[in-house]
């Protein structure tokens, strides 16, 4: 068994639960003095710095949401000074739900290090080349695994996504050993290394893949047809980014590094802290990042918690993959999008808030249609107006998604009205 | 002369064109020519038919979306070269044409042209001018 961090990676739980305590005071009173609407926050609930001594106090403290990120835009919850700053991520959205993450060279460096760990427990060492095909840019997947695979002095091949034919080129002159990207886009690529009758010059030994959700069939379809062992892998740019959990070999959950990340289960609707082995909404807390340190963040992801003994020799706490949401944010081709989002580019564009968002799944690959029903003012005897009305709804839903929707225009008052919840959202992949 | 023409929109779906055209046998309005510009996703449907407010009324009650728009008919000759005659006018006066269709008149050896052009009063004066404006029965 290799190690990342060893000590980190199998501390004991005295040593940890140590850690732990020591980093939370402290981080508490970073971000109180330095986040002022998180020290509104504490002071309306009555809570010091003071009074939190150790991981058992977490439970005093105010929970941070996305909208509480959204309304401090862009800086509100930034605690060091920008000249501290050397990077920014963000999530996806052009408006309304975006959060922008700062990162001084420490917290990278932490980051990096979380991704390390992740690449060493699937085998990883400097003998490997890296092939990370997750997008580079404001999302956080290509940069995270390309830092981790740095730190593991791995050989790094930046491909960021797309370009499938240059990606099997690559990956057979090369000889990538170590493939990271989203799961949909392994199932394609191993499609379609089958396609060029390239199965047989691919080195591939392990994939880790992440950013969204993927069943047990799919993984074990994944592994068959790349000839690999898949490890799954978890992170929100809210946190940092993937890394925040990661897989070992005995592929039952992920291990989250809990020396930077506390993970705490809640009740979504009492927001009691649940006990361990219960589902519930898995909430972090970073201990250790200095310029965007969120305390007791809501993922919105229902989860379990295990401390089951691990046979990869690891104590980190392991978490289940999510089971769900409590919100109503869809991951679509690994991009976070929100029903509201869509509704505020139709109202934007004029149209009536009464849509449809169908989600599918073929060949693995995420299939995403918004069906909008026709209205007077879109209407012309001219195909030609509709059909630009049409292209401009679809570059505006772009614009704010950062993935193409297929529009569909339908007839009037067919998408059901209903006086309750209004069912906004059909999603067929059984996943 | 100018005419008002329907159009509707119509979904690719099994059963619109069904629905739409049940809808105005009901209210006994008479189909005089019909024609579909259609994409992958929808179509629409034009009609000249004889009571098009009327028709109108029926298809949006009904929960359609549809309109009128003028569009230029033109009555020739059920022959050779009628068609070419007047689209060479129009080619010649450069008055683009957005669309047209034609279809065969009652009254024998007749047939009716509807041009929807970018510029209508071109296209009326036009016709005026070659002594085809005049007002007619379908």
């Amino acid at each position: 068994m290799a190690y990342y961090q060893e000590g980190m990676e199998r501390a004991s739980r005295d040593e940890m639960v140590a850690l732990q305590n020591g980093r939370l005071a402290g981080q508490v009173r970073h971000v109180y003095e330095n986040i002022a609407p998180y020290r509104e926050k504490m002071k309306e609930k009555g809570v010091e710095p003071g009074d939190i001594k150790s991981i058992g106090d977490l439970g005093k403290l105010p929970f941070l949401t996305k909208d509480d990120l959204r309304d401090a835009y862009p800086y509100g919850y930034l605690a060091v000074p920008l000249s501290d700053c050397v990077r920014i991520q963000s999530t996806s959205g052009t408006t309304g739900k975006r959060v922008v993450a700062f990162y001084t060279q420490a917290d990278v460096d932490l980051w990096d290090e979380c991704c390390a760990r992740a690449i060493v427990a699937a085998g990883g060492t400097n003998e490997d080349v890296v092939h990370v095909s997750y997008g580079y840019g404001l999302f956080t997947g290509g940069p995270g695994l390309n830092g981790g695979s740095h730190k593991v002095g791995s050989l790094t091949l930046p491909m960021s996504s797309g370009n499938t034919e240059r990606q099997i080129q690559f990956m057979a002159d090369l000889g990538s050993t170590i493939l990271c990207c989203t799961p949909s886009y392994a199932a394609f690529l191993a499609e379609a290394i089958h396609e060029e009758g390239k199965i047989g010059d691919i080195k591939l030994k392990a994939g880790i893949f992440g950013a969204e959700a993927w069943s047990e069939e799919m993984r074990r379809d994944i592994e068959k047809n790349l000839r690999i062992k898949a490890y799954d892998i978890y992170g929100l740019t809210e946190t940092s980014g993937p890394g925040v959990s990661f897989e070992c070999a005995e592929q039952t959950g992920m291990h989250v590094n809990e020396d930077h990340f506390f993970a705490e289960i809640i009740d979504p609707d009492t927001l009691e802290t649940l006990p361990e082995g219960s589902k519930g909404e898995i909430v972090f807390t970073s201990l250790t990042k200095r310029a965007f340190p969120l305390l007791r963040y809501r993922t919105r992801d229902i989860c379990v918690l295990s401390r089951k003994e691990c046979s990869c020799g690891r104590t980190l706490v392991k978490m289940s993959k999510p089971m769900g949401r409590t919100d109503d944010m869809l991951i679509i081709r690994g991009v976070n999008v929100f029903p509201s989002q869509i509704e505020t580019v139709l109202l934007g564009q004029g149209y009536p808030a009464n849509y449809l968002i169908v989600v599918g799944r073929v060949n693995y690959t995420d299939t995403f249609e918004v069906q909008v029903e026709m209205t007077e003012e879109m209407f012309s005897d001219e195909v030609r107006f509709i059909e630009k009305k049409e292209a401009e709804l679809l570059a505006a839903l772009r614009s704010m998604l950062g993935i193409s929707p297929n529009v569909k225009l339908v007839a009037p008052r067919t998408i059901a009205r209903s006086e309750g919840k209004a069912v906004r959202v059909i999603d067929k992949r059984k996943i | 002369m100018i005419i008002d023409q329907l159009a509707v929109f119509s979904e690719n779906k099994a059963g619109m064109l069904a629905d739409i055209t049940t809808l105005l046998a009901e209210a006994d309005i008479d189909i005089e020519a019909l024609t579909i510009a259609d994409t992958a996703d929808f179509g629409v449907l034009r009609l000249i038919v004889d009571a098009p407010k009327k028709a109108l009324a029926v298809l949006k009650l009904g929960g359609f979306v549809a309109s009128l728009t003028p569009v230029i008919a033109v009555k020739t000759g059920n022959d050779p070269g009628s068609l070419a005659k007047v689209v060479r006018m129009f080619a010649e006066a450069e008055v683009s044409i957005e669309y047209l269709y034609a279809f065969v008149a009652r009254e024998a050896g007749t047939a009716f042209m509807i041009l929807r052009v970018e510029d209508r009063d071109a296209g009326a004066a036009l016709l005026a001018q070659n002594g085809l404006g005049e007002a007619f029965k379908m």
